[in-house]
């Protein structure tokens, strides 16, 4: 019983780094109907930065709120400058550009920090830990819990987050009350790529760190996203936690840990044909 | 009085096809223009074309003095100009309280804000019932009270209505024409209204252009349309 409580506890934890980077996914998806592909790489690269400011010498949490103001700031510029010339092309063209900034982001990293595997601080104390949880594992509990309401907080309460779900819904509307529609865009990029930096950090001291770190979290965040409901972010939330919990068990008692990552693949499946609108999602219905 | 928006030799259209044929009309401040006119006279176009909503314009616009032809839209509603678009354009998923919130986008003073809240309330009680609902669950009748209501919370000097008797219940349709001439009374808010209902836009405007496919065909007093056999059958249908 100890044994599963604690593969189901520590699901948990790995299950809040897949919902905060589904999070991001879905953010970037309600605004503009595509997945951002190279939301894994805008993450890694941040950790690396946080990474190289620690080895600077810096304190932990002052490399972890710079490496989250680059990753807010490399996503507004990304959006301004390589998505936004592509705001109406075919759907194939921006998925093409989504993976070019993969590939590109990705081999920067690696000409900038070699593609060695290299260990990754954490800022949670061992003793932190518990019979069930290490101290790591419950620290990244609470600092997705944090920034789970500090996300939520920011579009229930602000003017600007209120203003950020209106232009996702009806960018046309949104203008008609004055919002500058080409800037909550590119907020939006801004603030999913520094959620994504969030999970990519928290998942560093367990993963490690190198270029190529976030292609199994991409392929999870994204079951999360699709198991709670693409276009509902609370949905994602919650498949997150769903996907980390059956990761784990299914690693620990079903397939073993080689098998692990066609888990996430095996739940991309199974919703798609059973229920493409996710848990907590809602289907669209286009006028065809 | 002086004009508060003054078209001249505007020209507009989609794509290719051109829908407006070079057109000169104007609002004067605190006034009511009444566009009145068949479907596909270009109406809707006409309004598009001030906001600059996915409409190509050629012409001259001025509005307060700057010629906004060009601007983009937000930066035009941001100068004054609450467009209440056909279909209204609410934000079906957000509640009624957060359209019109949204309304007041623009606007720093929060107290002035809820002040205009509580003002507009008045005037559409039906609202202050649904202020936590989803303003896709309102009625008709509702969703449109909202969608002025909203543009009212800009504090718009220019409104322009597009066809708000739309789809609705005769009844609806008098009380939103009540309010709409007491807030252009009380509040001194211009408007440009589209309308098919010819009778309630006469009754409300204080200048009326009457256009068929692109162009303006006649334009007045609405005594001068309403007194005329020959126009109002010709082209009003009645």
């Amino acid at each position: 019983m100890d044994a599963f409580l604690h593969q189901f506890l520590s699901g948990l934890a790995t299950g809040g780094i897949y919902a905060t980077f589904g999070l991001a996914l879905v953010m970037i998806f309600q605004a503009t109907h595509y997945i951002n592909f190279a939301q894994g790489e805008q993450a890694m690269f941040s950790a690396y930065v946080a990474l190289i400011l620690i080895q600077a010498g810096l304190p932990y949490w002052a490399a972890f709120a710079t490496a989250l103001v680059f990753a807010f700031v490399s996503g507004v510029a990304l959006e301004r400058l390589v998505v936004r010339p592509f705001i109406g092309a075919p759907v194939l063209s921006v998925v093409v550009v989504f993976l070019g900034m993969l590939f590109i982001i990705n081999s920067l990293a690696g000409w900038l920090f070699t593609y060695g595997v290299q260990a990754f601080p954490s800022p949670f104390p061992p003793g932190l830990g518990n019979r069930f949880l290490s101290g790591h594992e419950i620290g990244t509990i609470l600092v997705t819990l944090a920034t789970l309401a500090a996300v939520y907080l920011f579009f229930r309460h602000t003017r600007l987050g209120l203003a950020m779900r209106a232009a996702a819904e009806n960018p046309e509307a949104s203008r008609l009350v004055g919002i500058r529609v080409g800037w909550t865009l590119a907020l939006g990029w801004g603030l999913a790529g520094a959620i994504g930096a969030v999970a990519a950090i928290m998942a560093a001291p367990i993963i490690y760190i190198e270029p190529n770190m976030m292609a199994g979290i991409l392929l999870y965040g994204f079951a999360a996203a699709l198991l709670g409901g693409i276009n509902n972010p609370w949905g994602a939330v919650a498949g997150g936690f769903i996907v980390g919990v059956i990761e784990n068990l299914a690693g620990a008692y079903v397939i073993g840990t080689e098998l692990k990552l066609s888990v996430a693949l095996v739940i991309i499946v199974v919703v798609l044909v059973a229920r493409p609108a996710g848990l907590f999602g809602t289907s669209i219905v286009g006028r065809v | 009085m002086s004009a508060l928006l003054e078209l001249t030799a505007v020209v507009a259209g989609y794509g290719t096809s051109q829908v407006i044929h070079g057109i000169d009309m104007s609002v004067a401040e605190g006034g009511i223009a009444a566009l009145l006119g068949a479907n596909g006279a270009g109406k809707t176009t006409i309004l598009r074309a001030i906001c600059n909503i996915r409409v190509r314009v050629s012409g001259v616009i001025v509005f307060g003095g700057l010629r906004i032809h060009g601007w983009a839209t937000e930066e035009i509603v941001r100068l004054g100009i609450g467009h209440v678009p056909e279909g209204r354009g609410t934000f079906a998923h957000l509640t009624v309280e957060e359209n019109l919130l949204l309304g007041a986008y623009t606007r720093r003073e929060r107290a002035a804000v809820a002040d205009d809240m509580r003002r507009l309330l008045d005037h559409f009680p039906r609202l202050r019932e649904r202020l936590a609902q989803q303003a896709g669950t309102l009625s008709g009748g509702e969703q449109q009270m909202l969608a002025i209501a909203r543009a009212l919370m800009l504090q718009p000097r220019l409104l322009l209505l597009d066809e708000p008797s739309f789809g609705l219940a005769p009844l609806v349709v008098q009380e939103i024409f009540r309010i709409l001439r007491q807030i252009n009374e009380s509040e001194g808010v211009a408007m440009l209204l589209v309308e098919q209902n010819a009778n309630l836009a006469l009754d409300l405007a204080s200048d009326v252009y009457l256009m068929e496919t692109g162009r303006i065909v006649l334009s007045g007093a609405p005594a001068l349309v309403r007194d005329n056999a020959a126009v109002r059958r010709a082209y009003l249908g009645y």
